[in-house]
């Protein structure tokens, strides 16, 4: 390993033309340290150069929209004086490796993100995406992922509250570890990442910084650049570059800037995720057209010998990076001490410098000491926001048309709806009770549901009566099949999840899980997703606040399907009694309420159901999507539950959402879950059972009268198909079970599953 | 007025909890951090949930050395009334406050869940206020849950009825299915459940309340 066998900058995952932009920039050839700079903050995971031209095509304001993408997380006002920070990460890769640690530090760094904002974090969600679970490496992989967010959610303090758990081969490879989260602050509290005020101070706070997560720089171990080839090089190059985390740190570091910013002692506040402290100093410099000093010698480090670029590049998890005046570091350094939380000034805020056409420069300066050598100096713009971007190669899919074309809804035969009804089942009960759903006691509707519920409260927050909602969703089997209408139908799904808890989505957040961006395929369904979602989203009057994209999830040259989670937070007015949730009561009357069908040839769509994809059927076509009566619908629910939590007597008495599985599915849930049969009539045929469309909703009610009149009224279809009661689920002609085998079958699949030999 | 003291580990995060419930029922509440040595104008002292120390080495095992135990052993010994939740329990257990210990579960993961329990005495600072045979839905969180005690501690327990909760359907392998256990005085109580998260019906329960008001309102002597 004595040299490398390519260019450094091509090691360094730069290309030839990336580097001559680098020798633009500078004017000059970079060193070897600026060149790791350059590496890390302009690869795909820092800078989004090939997704960027394409996000730019969301809407992402409406008047409730304090912070829009691009900063840490995004924020909306929620009323009361009460502002709520958003974000989603995914942390697919380091999960793959490493499950426990890649899922826990993915958590670890959500809540930076949120209380970087000023926010406390108050809730956690986890949409997870393994292979099928015959397969003893995805048992290996679901265990790891869930204890590793349990054990750090849990101890870190914030509760986890829902998610979603997807098990398709296209994950088998790759699973999709993604991680929301969402905070509150008092509106007038809000901090954003910057740097300013020359003489200024940047102080590193928590965790010291070790050779972890260096990645792929580590290459510049091996490329002679920390001066010792031979074995102990190839040693460093070898160590793992999975972060790892330490909840008690992040508990301890989350109190003591929660602190620091009530009490007025920074001024910006910035956490070190992907890229380290290259990205925190270079980002809150160039926020604040300013330069930063950074002194690398004062950076405690875990090991002695660290060379600079591993200093600049670490992703050594627990860190933060506040802006103070040097006035303020007495009171700082006290207040950090109480929390044991360790704080260094590293940097020092420097006037911009004049370039040859006389504007402001704000330069990154890496030193050995404040007053030392300059190891390196680049504009801190030039790293953060000036990474070339990308438009790059879009293709649809040759074999879509074939894909679409072969059906189920026409051919696949009926089989048994019993058997199939049971084995769609599953209660995701074993995970979800590994994760603390109820700290802050604010979980009004926990894991499990159709949406959460969440009373708007916490430490330091003004009182509010107000409730916030959240809900995470995903349809890769209907963006595979078309990405544009597949995401459209996946935000519309997630509103109707919503409306369920009684609350009206404000603001989304979006975690888009690709393939190869080079695969040309791969940016079609990109580019179309973005497209179905800034569709979606202006039809239903939803800003997107946020996001994050996590592309090349491949793994020997296959790309998983097409997966947009979308992250949904909507808001309830008065919470001062639970929704109705999915308990219904003997004798109630069942209703259908929605458009029972799809217009056009099919009815009852099959093409990307649960049901289809059961018997390995994936192609067909998505239902198409009427956002008219869709949204009237969905109003009319939400305005029902709504008035419940209000504290309105009503005649509803269950309402849930007809989503994955379909209509046979969410009928069994209630079942499952009230152990209360139902007795519902003919349907309209065999593929309503299990066709999935949004829209539709299963409710209950003690008075179909009067219930009939309100939807008539707000001029919402709605259908009468049985009655609540007995101790079977019997739909005419097609289902007939106990409530006892529902409730076992799915209670068991997943321990089953995971417990199975092989 | 009653005047509460919930005490901070670094790494404590039922806290806030603790201290909103016992603010509702009307105490006054104050935070102590773990470096305080004086617990003098507190009725009562209240150790909260979370994983003090990071729960380090073993649950409570290092927070029995922060300062404040040894006010509180002082508080306890002069009759004022304690009480730990969760690792608050295991603390207490640690110190040396309270006889057993708490392992892990016996399904060796974290559990989160609604649980039923049974009062089996009234003769403590949280009982005091419910009624022997009362049953009471309160959740659990916990990794270390499973109460565990050798037998001449398990006799003497049930001798004195130190057992104040037990668990309808056992979770998670506790001997003799304790959910929460006393000292011999009654004035030094720890349960696993948390009944502060059992406050309202908006939340899933209100028989927190039971136990949480009968520890505000409790007289110190209890017997």
């Amino acid at each position: 390993m004595s040299s490398s066998p390519e260019p450094l900058h091509r090691a360094l995952g730069l290309t030839d033309s990336e580097f001559d932009d680098i020798r633009k920039v500078l004017g000059r050839e970079p060193n070897h340290l600026e060149l790791a700079l350059y590496g890390v903050m302009w690869s795909e995971h820092c800078s989004y150069k090939s997704s960027r031209i394409h996000l730019k095509r969301l809407p992402t304001e409406a008047p409730h929209v304090l912070v829009g993408p691009g900063e840490n997380a995004g924020v909306i006002d929620a009323g009361d004086g009460i502002a709520v920070a958003i974000r989603i990460e995914s942390h697919n890769h380091p999960s793959a490796i490493e499950p426990y640690q890649g899922a826990a530090t993915g958590v670890g760094g959500i809540l930076r993100d949120v209380f970087t904002m000023g926010a406390r974090p108050l809730v956690l969600m986890d949409p997870l995406f393994f292979g099928r679970l015959t397969d003893a490496r995805q048992r290996w992989l679901v265990e790891g992922v869930v204890s590793g967010i349990s054990g750090y959610g849990n101890s870190v303090g914030v509760p986890t509250i829902g998610g979603e758990l997807t098990f398709d081969d296209c994950y088998s490879s790759n699973p999709l570890v993604n991680v929301l989260c969402a905070g509150a602050l008092p509106t007038e509290r809000l901090v954003l990442g910057v740097a300013s005020g020359v003489g200024n101070l940047a102080v590193l706070l928590g965790s010291s910084t070790g050779r972890d997560g260096i990645g792929g720089v580590s290459v510049l171990a091996s490329a002679g650049f920390s001066g010792d080839d031979g074995a102990a090089s190839l040693d460093d190059a070898k160590r793992p570059s999975v972060q790892v985390g330490d909840p008690y740190e992040e508990k301890r570091l989350i109190e003591a800037c929660l602190e620091l910013l009530d009490r007025g002692l920074v001024l910006g506040i910035q956490d070190l995720g992907g890229a380290g402290l290259v990205c925190a100093t270079s980002e809150t410099a160039a926020r604040g057209g300013v330069g930063m000093d950074v002194d690398i010698t004062a950076v405690a480090l875990r090991e002695a010998d660290m060379a600079p670029f591993e200093i600049m590049t670490s992703e050594s998890q627990e860190r933060m990076l506040a802006i103070i005046t040097p006035e303020s570091w007495a009171a700082v350094s006290g207040l950090c001490a109480k929390w044991e939380v360790r704080a260094r000034v590293v940097g020092h805020v420097v006037e911009p410098v004049r370039d040859h056409d006389g504007n402001a420069v704000g330069m990154l300066r890496v030193r050995r000491g404040f007053e030392g050598e300059v190891l390196a100096q680049v504009p801190a713009a030039s790293l953060a926001d000036q990474a070339p971007l990308y438009d790059r190669p879009r293709q649809r899919p040759a074999d879509l048309d074939a894909v679409r074309a072969d059906d189920p809804t026409d051919d696949e035969p009926v089989g048994s709806p019993n058997d199939d009804l049971l084995a769609l089942l599953i209660d995701p009960a074993w995970v979800y009770r590994q994760y603390d759903s109820q700290l802050f006691l604010n979980t009004v509707v926990g894991p499990g549901r159709d949406a959460a519920l969440l009373r708007l409260a916490g430490p330091g927050l003004p009182p509010s009566r107000r409730g916030i909602a959240l809900s995470t969703d995903s349809n890769p089997r209907w963006c595979a099949l078309d990405p544009r209408a597949g995401t459209a139908l996946t935000v519309a799904e997630s509103v109707a999840n919503l409306a369920c808890v009684g609350a009206t989505a404000k603001a989304v957040v979006n975690c888009l899980n690709f393939g190869n961006p080079e695969h040309p395929e791969v940016m079609w369904q990109l580019s179309e997703s973005i497209d179905g979602m800034a569709e979606a989203c202006r039809g239903l009057d939803l800003p997107v606040i946020g996001g994050n994209v996590s592309l090349y999830n491949e793994s020997g040259g296959s790309d998983i399907d097409p997966t947009p989670v979308v992250g949904l937070l909507g808001v309830v007015d008065s919470l001062v009694a639970p929704p109705p949730g999915w308990a219904w009561d003997e004798g109630d009357a069942l209703v259908l309420v929605g458009t029972r069908t799809v217009p056009g040839p099919r009815p009852f769509p099959l093409g990307g159901t649960k049901w289809a994809t059961m018997r390995a059927r994936r192609g067909g076509s998505v239902p198409s999507f009427d956002p008219g009566p869709f949204a009237r619908t969905v109003r009319f629910v939400a305005g029902e539950v709504a008035a419940i939590c209000a504290g309105t007597a009503s005649d509803v008495t269950a309402v849930h959402d007809v989503g994955g599985g379909g209509l046979a599915v969410a009928l069994a849930e209630m079942v499952a879950v009230t152990g209360v049969g139902a007795e519902v009539g003919e349907l309209l045929g065999h593929g309503e059972l299990f066709s999935e469309f949004p829209g539709r909703f299963v409710m209950t009610t003690s008075d179909v009268e009067v219930f009939s009149a309100r939807a008539q009224a707000a001029g919402v279809a709605w259908a009468r198909l049985g009655t609540i009661g007995g101790s079977r689920l019997r739909v005419e002609g097609a289902i007939d079970l106990s409530v006892g085998d529902i409730a076992a079958r799915r209670r068991d699949a997943l321990e089953d599953a995971l417990a199975s030999a092989g | 007025m009653t005047r509460i003291g919930v005490v901070i580990f670094p790494g404590s995060n039922c806290d806030y909890d603790a201290a909103s419930a016992v603010s509702e029922l009307g105490a006054t509440c104050e935070y102590v951090w773990h470096s305080a040595t004086d617990l003098s104008g507190f009725d009562g002292v209240i150790l909260p949930g979370g994983f003090a120390h990071g729960d380090y080495l073993r649950p409570g095992a290092l927070a029995r050395f922060s300062p404040v135990m040894e006010a509180v052993a002082n508080f306890a010994a002069d009759g004022g009334a304690v009480l730990g939740i969760c690792n608050g329990f295991q603390v207490l257990t640690e110190a040396g406050l309270l006889p057993g210990a708490l392992q892990k579960n016996r399904g060796l993961t974290f559990l989160c869940q609604p649980t039923t329990l049974i009062v089996a005495s009234t003769r403590s600072v949280l009982t005091c206020a419910a009624t022997k045979g009362q049953e009471l839905v309160i959740p659990i969180s916990h990794f270390s849950g499973a109460y565990t005690c050798d037998d001449e501690t398990y006799e003497a327990l049930e001798a004195n009825g130190q057992v104040v909760l037990r668990y309808r359907d056992n979770p998670n392998g506790s001997r003799g299915d304790i959910a929460g256990v006393a000292n011999e005085a009654g004035n030094v109580v720890g349960l696993m459940p948390h009944p502060e998260r059992a406050m309202s019906t908006l939340l899933g329960s209100a028989d927190g309340r039971v136990l949480l008001s009968g520890f505000v309102s409790a007289p110190v002597d209890v017997h």
